[in-house]
């Protein structure tokens, strides 16, 4: 088999875990995360659920650390990230990240957007990036638009160009941070049906997220962040089915059925 | 009586019209058109200046425009770095060079490095390399700013998706920050080379050799050789319009281009 079909080929998936514990995470004397602790399991699907300013995206973006974490340590696929002399570009690799607006290189073109890092970080050849590229295009559903730049897309597209873009480095986690809480209605269903593929594939996956019938049908397990702790976590139809925590019952009872909360009297 | 806002506007423009008018009449009756027509548009005896004036005047200002933009843009890409550095002694340097160089007259580093550095080193420059050193310097230091500004309206998630993607920081910012920043800086850029044009000019101080002429030079030589009194000078000028005008355009153009792929 060559490098390309390994490279590409979906069932080739190779997923690694994560494992958080006692994570701290302040800016100034505000304290956002407040000793979190989490293992994702390699293949694991695992969506973050709270209220906006619970902590969620903040641990995401301390695993790959774009946050610094002030305390705690974080293993990500044979990496301790929470190390100082951590390699952390090499570290990057092995984790993909989505981010709620997108991120796309605005200068360059789809293709080149999901081959820039490939040639620059990995080395691989303009013509091997191509293919990997391209064929992670297709797999996204997008293979046609790759001569398009980002700003002639839609929301939705763009966003699984981002999600090309990831793949095409061969991560094996996948980092999503609200990633349809930008885009038009009509287009969320498309992000959401390249994620539940991927999940399908076997890849590990730290998903922030609204959608809670993505989460509940998609996620192997439901983590519901409050004012920068785990409240309650568990199995998916559990956490969001039948939550125990009030927390937790107040604030699904808020995203799902928004249209019948009361003016509080205060 | 009360006016509608058409009339309002009506008699709003009949008034500025009128102050226009009186304004160029009174210029016109005040000139002396006699001595004017002498020696400010007396195009009869500027024909020696020709073709010099084009082939040598306007050739060196170009080549020493694009010698002091292309010293400037190095420079002033270096030091907006060195401002937005992590390592407070480089942030310091370059403020201090770019408050420096900004709130002196260009005119005083043309002299600095005409006359002040053969005195203090013993190391005599040729004119190009010190028109170079001396435009670029000063340049530089605006360049820098505007590179900053550009450098910072990028987007930070562009940063993080490229380190997202394991780019170390200084690949990200040559490979994604920079070509987008210098997409942002280019109409402020082109309005940089307009100043530089001009700033040119300032070459004077030097002692020139006659090859080494270039617009203004050309046209003080000529008030003092032709006996055309000041018109050389109204030659330089508008052949200087002949660079500065399109360039102008061009800045326009890349500005409406940015504007409409924001959307």
């Amino acid at each position: 088999m060559n490098d390309v079909e390994q490279n590409t080929n979906p069932a080739q998936v190779k997923a690694a875990g994560v494992s958080i514990k006692d994570l701290r995470k302040s800016y100034g004397s505000n304290e956002v995360l407040k000793g979190i602790s989490l293992d994702v399991r390699p293949g694991e699907v695992v969506c973050l659920i709270g209220p906006s300013g619970s902590g969620k995206s903040t641990l995401l973006r301390c695993v790959n650390l774009l946050e610094q974490p002030n305390d705690g340590a974080i293993h990500v696929g044979g990496f301790e990230a929470t190390d100082p002399d951590v390699d952390i570009d090499k570290m990057r690799r092995k984790v993909g990240m989505v981010f709620q607006q997108f991120n796309l290189f605005p200068h360059l073109d789809v293709l080149r957007n999901c081959t820039v890092a490939q040639t620059k970080v990995l080395k691989r050849s303009q013509d091997e990036a191509d293919k990997i590229a391209q064929a992670n295009l297709d797999r996204v559903g997008l293979g046609h638009l790759s001569k398009r730049f980002p700003d002639q897309l839609s929301g939705g597209q763009q966003q699984r160009v981002a999600i090309a873009r990831a793949l095409s480095m061969n991560p094996e986690l996948m980092l999503f941070d609200e990633p349809t809480s930008a885009l038009d209605p009509e287009t969320v269903g498309d992000v959401l049906a390249v994620m539940r593929k991927l999940a399908r594939e076997g890849m590990t996956m730290l998903v922030v997220t609204h959608e809670m019938a993505f989460a509940r049908e998609v996620a192997d397990r439901v983590v519901f962040m409050d004012g920068g702790v785990v409240v309650e976590e568990g199995v998916a139809e559990r956490v969001i089915g039948a939550p125990q925590q009030p927390r937790t019952q107040e604030f699904l009872r808020r995203v799902l059925d928004p249209t019948h909360i009361e003016v509080a009297e205060d | 009586m009360a006016m509608t806002a058409r009339q309002r506007a009506r008699v709003s423009l009949y008034v500025q019209a009128g102050i226009f008018i009186v304004a160029v009449a009174a210029l016109i009756l005040a000139t002396d058109w006699k001595t004017v027509g002498n020696s400010v548009f007396n195009f009869g005896k500027i024909g020696p200046m020709f073709p010099g004036i084009l082939v040598t005047g306007l050739l060196n200002t170009l080549i020493y425009t694009a010698l002091g933009f292309a010293v400037g843009l190095s420079g002033g890409l270096l030091l907006a770095l060195m401002k937005l550095s992590s390592f407070p002694l480089y942030r310091w340097i370059a403020t201090g060079y770019i408050e420096f160089f900004r709130g002196i007259p260009a005119l005083l580093v043309f002299i600095a490095f005409g006359y002040g550095v053969p005195l203090a080193f013993g190391v005599q420059w040729n004119v190009t390399i010190i028109v170079m050193v001396s435009l670029g310097m000063v340049a530089a230091a605006y360049i820098a700013e505007t590179l900053r500004a550009g450098l910072q309206a990028v987007p930070k998630g562009q940063t993080e998706a490229a380190r997202s993607l394991g780019m170390p920081q200084w690949r990200a910012m040559v490979t994604i920050v920079i070509p987008q920043a210098f997409k942002i800086v280019l109409p402020p850029l082109t309005n940089e080379i307009i100043l530089l044009t001009k700033d040119s000019s300032l070459i004077y101080v030097l002692g020139l050799t006659a090859s080494q002429y270039e617009l203004t030079k050309f046209g003080r030589d000529g008030i003092s050789s032709l006996g055309a009194g000041l018109t050389p000078l109204l030659v330089a000028g508008a052949l200087y319009l002949v660079i500065t005008i399109p360039l102008s355009l061009l800045a326009r153009k890349f500005e409406s281009r940015s504007a409409r792929t924001k959307r």
